[in-house]
């Protein structure tokens, strides 16, 4: 089971209501390289990957859930005081028409959440470089944000996440090396 | 919505903490592939410490921060009282 906390990982603030910026963030909320994604792939690959990495799984998995809060939080607090004319003129027209101001599980283009977007092919090396590869898109992608964004405040907050991708990386190529060491140990004995 | 402007003190203890249960994460990540490593296994358990020290400084001020009996509540019950993370 899983037990809530109330607080954010990293604290969150934003300089100014910013509409815009809240549009590209949502990316990170419902795209496909996303902390939903990211999330869902690890907490649902972990049944059937080896014990020695059922806990890094879980672990990451559970920490993407506190990142998908802090993404929830900055897209909040960048359109809570925001007009529709504001939201209209930063392209959140179509949103706000379906949505008001909730936040919903799509990308920036607004193409809705999928499960197409994550991998489950059940043998550990292949689930564990999907992995890897969905870490580096995401730190990429939020590299792409801070480039777009003005914000300092906000700024350091995703920066914060853009390096957890990077730990995230070298954690799962850790364990690519721990199963395929395991793996030489057997094809000896 | 207008909210009561939070004391500094909340910032800076609940500051305090994400600093500490940041340090754990890391350390928790790291463990789980380098379980061997006793100097990180003896850092883990002392901010294990210094991290319940300061959610019980935390929650005696401003309520219970973990859900499902985890924290013990003040009454009345406390827990469902703002602010949730997104509001601060």
């Amino acid at each position: 089971m899983w037990v809530y906390e109330k607080k954010l990982q990293y604290p969150v603030r934003v300089s100014q209501c910013n509409p815009r910026l809240a549009k590209f963030l949502i990316e990170q909320y419902g795209g496909a390289d996303g902390e939903l994604a990211a999330a869902l792939r690890y907490l649902n690959q972990r049944y059937t990957i080896p014990d020695k990495v059922i806990g890094l799984l879980t672990d990451i998995g559970t920490e993407e859930f506190a990142h998908l809060e802090m993404i929830a939080t900055m897209v909040y607090k960048l359109t809570k005081d925001a007009t529709p004319e504001q939201l209209k003129e930063a392209g959140l027209g179509a949103h706000y028409a379906d949505h008001d101001k909730a936040l919903f599980y799509h990308n920036a283009a607004g193409v809705p959440f999928t499960a197409t977007y994550i991998q489950a092919k059940g043998d550990p090396i292949a689930d564990l470089y999907e992995d890897i590869a969905a870490e580096e898109k995401a730190r990429a992608t939020y590299q792409w944000l801070i480039d777009m964004s003005d914000d300092p405040f906000l700024n350091e907050s995703l920066a914060f996440l853009r390096e957890r991708e990077v730990v995230h990386s070298q954690r799962f190529r850790e364990a690519v090396e721990i199963l395929k060491e395991a793996r030489e140990q057997k094809r000896f004995f | 919505m207008t909210r009561e402007a939070l004391p500094e003190e909340f910032y800076q203890l609940m500051e305090d903490l994400q600093a500490v249960d940041f340090v754990l994460i890391e350390l928790n990540l790291y463990l789980d592939t380098h379980p061997e490593d006793l100097e990180a296994l003896k850092q883990f358990n002392t901010f294990a410490q210094q991290s319940q020290a300061l959610r019980r400084t935390f929650e005696e001020r401003f309520g219970p921060l973990l859900g499902g009996g985890k924290s013990f509540s003040t009454f009345p019950w406390a827990w469902k009282e703002p602010p949730w993370p997104w509001q601060i």
